[in-house]
């Protein structure tokens, strides 16, 4: 089941990672995303990528420690398909977790929307 | 934002558009488009010159220029200024840039041959009467500030801001206290703050403001810590309100081991009012093109002189002028050139000229009305509008958030782009970051009661038609400038930086 | 006051609005011991034509460079500036609007700086430029911190033939230490930075026609460069000469920074002045400074906004890619219509007629008993050696009304190498009568030292 961090990132079973639809229209029209490394390390709460609009520059932080399996080149020539379709296309990268015991501290669904209202 | 929802625009931007519109209001096509590689507006003699010097390194490489004769030129640079708004045109109540009046006698003053047409390192012999500016300068910023000493090469604020920021990096090594690498920032502070903090190698601890939009000591006092090299805050702050505790700020500063940076971009509202030195500050940058009238050309060029507390004197970069001379080459603890040359002489000469204008008694009176103007906006539009941090004066700027517009649909960018069609330029937006949505507004001593009266009725208009629910007039806005609202997502997705022939354009999507 | 709109009475009405007493209480917040209780000790305020008076006595203490034979160059050239360009940018939409933050109501500004973009990068033969910096040397320290960004190395190696005073910006913005190599002076044109680069570099520096008039090889030091995976960051601080020299942008260079003075700026004793920068496609992300691009607006029609401004620090704060606020506006806006006067046809007769010029200057000087042109190679500039130290000869020669170019000891009074080179510039206002009277005053004071 997909879990949530109270920074907006989402990360589901399967370790990938992206931001949340509430997120993605925050920010606005999403114009560049900067990927991590495929291999590239990295602890829970370690800046994983960035993600910029017109007007801002937000980090992602990685939900859970774990190794970054896969990153999605697609967001190179359309960084709007996180804003478009958040949760499916516009996945961010893939963690192979360290301890998916990690993930039982993050919120669920339920405890996300409520952070959201 | 809603205008960016609309989908993706065709094609990449249609080249070859022709002049339309009148000559009032034209579309004025590019240099490129009705320039060429043959066509010139000077008249220079064609001369025979031999490689025998040249190395072997002559330019075969095409430059692809294009000119344009003299009147071509002229009614292409004259169309494309009547597409700028500008301060003689009107107001700009831009919080925090200090828009006021650009004198003309600067102008003048600049272009006589004597300032203008000296080079930087010509014998020092041929140019007293620059070193004599410089001094002249120095005195009345530091008489301003009450400080020991003013750095004058820094060629903006944000350059000011480096050169105080090593000053500061230099005195702590020097006196053993190098270890400390972190910079105290209030929240509230404009980015080159922590920019340049970073930029010197320094991590950035952040100072949340209390409820009142200032900052306390006493927050300050938690945050102080052994490794802390410096805060940095800005006095009055950007919500536009004088730190109540900057004494004691400063006290506790020092007693830490730290310094005071002090960012002046707000100095407008103290001016001959407050000196700076009397609170404590260590260094501080003065942005000559707000406070001192200097124009801003659409961008720049600035000009950041820093002045410098007794502690910091030694550290400043070289060149300065002392006792009639010129210096230039490091001695003792001053830090190396941070630019070329002797700075912004011609900032310089229009700045002076400018408290020449005005005196010392004039310098105060600005400060006043400055604070006056804000004031009075801040008295006429504070019942529509939401006030964040109510209940006290504001200096030379006032601040609203967005809370005013809960419900409407209107956001303050929409807001912002309506006041365009009601022939203001908006207002500073979504700055300070600490309040939500935040209009910051900044009339500066320069504009009159009738056309501040004009603002205000416009303002509470917007305000009330916003309430009344009729968004659209906002969010289509606006509809009455040289182009409606721009794609800016379009632009930073598919960045086009410099112009192409249109036979080199890749094929449209669509 | 002139520039203060209100009348008393007028302040009296709005302090009734506000509801305050005097205008001292809106500065009831401000700790007493804070305000002044007197005014300030400077001079109280004055009539434009007591202003203009002492505004003029100082500028007469100045010798004008337009005021007899004038030769000095060193980053900073005296070009002929047409009528046109100064009248226009002396427009109100032109001087007095603000940075484009509001791209509707700022088209004049964000095409202006699409175009010197577009102008800027066609000349230095790269791909994008930005909308410029402070002046040519901090761009340089600029474009060095973006070599190690990019590279993710750290150091840097500097030639030679680079402005001393470059030099020194680099080391204030960089500080002392192993990653930054500065190679000794080279008035002789020798280059030696091919065998300093390695694994470690992130880029070089060189400076071409460098500091002391020399042309250099690009191509080698770009091909040495890339070899050790560093890049080439190429220094121009006479642009002019690109209109007779090799685009660094053809011989490979990375990243490009010139001085845009002398098109359409004045020698203003140092400032303002317009430093250039240009790089390729790929980098854009890392270079630091203002960007213009074009869109269209929502009814399609074209438009330029500033953009990729998450670089910037106004919005990525401790990570932005510089704390870089201004760009130098006005004057970015007197360098594009200069060139678009001059053109390409122009240019390039610009630029053949310095080259004449300094040709005749270096002839003319080789008639000279004692002096010697060390220069095989330039463009309008040039190092001569005397027999003797040179700043006591340009001193005579001031005091005689020539300001015969600079003793380079001014800039480095430390290297006994230096001590007896002067650095010349020609430019198109050089005049036969110039030459001819700074040859003679040479040689009257070489002979007078004999």
């Amino acid at each position: 089941m997909t879990k949530f961090t109270k920074d907006h990132e989402y990360i589901t079973e399967d370790g990938t990672v992206g931001i949340t639809p509430y997120a993605q229209e925050q920010l606005g029209d999403i114009v560049f995303v900067e990927l991590p490394k495929v291999g590239q390390k990295l602890k829970a709460g370690d800046e994983a990528a960035v993600v910029e609009s017109v007007k801002a520059a937000s980090e992602i932080y990685a939900p859970a420690s774990g190794t970054v399996l896969a990153i999605n080149t697609a967001l190179t020539g359309e960084p709007g398909l996180i804003n478009s379709a958040p949760e499916t296309d516009g996945w961010i990268f893939k963690l192979a977790l360290d301890d998916a015991g990690e993930l039982d501290g993050l919120m669920d669904a339920a405890a996300y929307a409520d952070l959201t209202k | 934002m809603s205008m960016n929802n609309q989908g993706r625009p065709t094609g990449t931007g249609s080249a070859g558009v022709a002049a339309t519109g009148s000559s009032l209001l034209p579309n004025e096509p590019l240099l490129f488009e009705i320039g060429d590689t043959e066509h010139s507006g000077v008249d220079l003699p064609d001369v025979e010159i031999d490689g025998t010097f040249l190395g072997g390194f002559e330019r075969r490489s095409e430059i692809d220029l294009a000119g344009l004769t003299e009147p071509e030129a002229l009614r292409h640079y004259v169309r494309l200024s009547r597409l700028n708004y500008s301060i003689d045109s009107g107001m700009y109540p831009l919080g925090s840039c200090t828009m006021k009046h650009n004198p003309r006698l600067n102008e003048k003053m600049a272009r006589l041959p004597g300032f203008a047409d000296i080079h930087p390192l010509q014998p020092v012999s041929t140019v007293k009467g620059a070193l004599r500016l410089m001094d002249e300068l120095a005195h009345w910023l530091m008489t301003l500030t009450n400080t020991a000493a003013v750095c004058l090469t820094p060629k903006a604020g944000a350059h000011g801001e480096m050169a105080g920021m090593m000053a500061i990096r230099a005195a702590q090594d020097a006196a053993g206290q190098g270890h400390r690498r972190v910079v105290l920032v209030p929240e509230s502070a404009h980015g080159t703050n922590p920019a340049t903090a970073a930029f010197l190698g320094y991590s950035v601890r952040s100072i949340p403001a209390r409820d009142d939009g200032t900052v306390d000591v006493e927050a300050v006092k938690v945050a102080l810590s052994p490794d802390v090299a410096a805060i940095m805050l800005t006095n009055p702050n950007t919500c536009g309100l004088f730190e109540p505790e900057v004494i004691e700020i400063a006290a506790a500063v020092h007693e830490a081991g730290a310094f005071f940076y002090c960012d002046g971009a707000n100095f407008n509202a103290i001016m001959g009012v407050v000196r700076p030195g009397d609170l404590g500050i260590d260094a501080m940058h003065i942005n000559l093109h707000k406070t001192f009238s200097t124009p801003h050309g659409g961008g720049g060029p600035g000009a950041g002189p820093v002045v410098l507390s007794a502690a910091l004197a030694p550290f400043a970069p070289v060149p300065f002028v002392r006792k009639g001379e010129l210096v230039e080459h490091i001695e003792g603890q001053h830090l190396g050139r941070i630019t070329a040359f002797n700075g912004q002489m011609g900032m310089y000469v229009r700045a002076l000229t400018y408290m020449l204008s005005h005196g010392g008694d004039g310098l105060a009176q600005a400060a006043k009305d400055a604070v006056l103007n804000a004031n009075y906006i801040k008295a006429r539009l504070e019942r529509a509008f939401s006030v964040p941090f109510p209940g006290q004066p504001c200096m030379h700027e006032a601040l609203f958030d967005d809370s005013f517009l809960a419900g409407t649909g209107v956001s303050t960018l929409d807001f912002a782009k309506a006041l365009i069609d009601e022939g203001f330029h908006p207002m500073t937006m979504y700055f300070p970051l600490v309040v939500h949505g935040a209009m910051l507004v900044e009339p500066t001593e320069s504009e009159s009661k009738q056309t501040l009266d004009r603002f205000c009725d416009v303002m509470l208009d917007l305000a009330a038609d916003a309430k009344a629910g009729n968004a659209g007039r906002f969010t289509s806005a606006p509809t009455r400038a040289p182009r409606r609202r721009l794609d800016e997502t379009r632009a930073a997705r598919s960045p086009v930086l410099t112009w192409s022939r249109p036979e080199e354009l890749p094929q449209a999507a669509e | 006051m002139r520039y203060l709109p209100h009348s008393e009475a007028e302040r009296a009405q709005m302090l009734a609005v506000i509801g305050a007493a005097t205008a001292e209480d809106l500065f009831a917040r401000v700790p007493t011991q804070a305000l002044l209780h007197e005014p300030v000790n400077l001079p109280k305020h004055s009539p434009e034509f007591l202003v203009e008076a002492h505004m003029r006595a100082l500028s007469r203490q100045n010798v004008a460079a337009g005021d007899g034979p004038f030769f000095i160059g060193a980053g900073a050239y005296r070009h002929h500036v047409p009528a046109t360009v100064d009248h226009l940018i002396q427009r109100s939409e032109w001087l007095t609007a603000y940075t484009p933050y509001q791209p509707e109501v700022s088209q004049g500004t964000l095409q202006m700086l699409f175009e010197f973009q577009t102008q800027v990068a066609h000349l230095t033969g790269m791909e994008v430029a930005n909308a410029s910096m402070y002046d040519g040397s901090t761009a340089t320290a600029e474009a060095v911190l973006m070599a190690r960004r990019l590279t993710r190395r750290n150091r840097i190696v500097l030639s030679g033939g680079l402005h001393p005073h470059y030099r020194d910006v680099v080391r204030t913005y960089l500080g002392d230490g192993p990653d930054l190599v500065c190679l000794p002076a080279s008035p002789e044109g020798q280059g030696d930075i091919l065998n300093r680069i390695d694994a470690e570099t992130a880029a070089i520096v060189v400076q071409t026609p460098d500091f002391y008039g020399h042309l250099r090889n690009l191509r080698a030091a770009a091909d040495a460069a890339h070899a050790a995976g560093a890049l080439l960051i190429v220094v121009v601080t006479e642009v002019v000469s690109l209109g007779l020299i090799e685009a660094p942008g053809a011989l490979g260079a990375d990243i490009v920074v010139c001085e845009g003075q002398s098109i359409g700026n004045p020698l203003n004793y140092g400032g303002p002045y317009v430093g250039l920068m240009a790089t390729r496609k790929e980098f854009v992300r890392q270079m630091p400074g203002r960007l213009c691009g074009e869109t269209v607006d929502a009814d399609g029609t074209r438009g330029f906004v500033l953009t990729l401004s998450t670089r910037e620090q106004h919005i990525r704060r401790e990570k932005a890619t510089s704390n870089i606020c201004t760009n130098a506006g006005l004057c970015a806006l007197a360098f594009s219509i200069h060139m678009s006067l001059l053109g390409e046809a122009g240019l390039k007769r610009l630029a053949r007629l310095n080259h004449e010029r300094a040709v005749k200057l270096a002839r003319m000087l080789g008639t000279v008993p004692g002096v010697e042109l060390l220069n095989k190679s330039f463009f309008n500039e040039m190092t001569i050696r005397l027999p003797v130290p040179a700043a006591p000869v340009v001193e005579m020669l001031a005091q005689a009304g020539v300001l015969a170019g600079l003793p380079v000891s001014r800039l480095e009074p430390h290297d006994p190498a230096v001590e007896n080179l002067i650095v010349l510039a020609a430019t198109e206002l050089t005049t036969d009568t110039d030459i001819e009277m700074l040859a003679d005053c040479l040689n009257a004071a070489l002979q007078g030292d004999a």
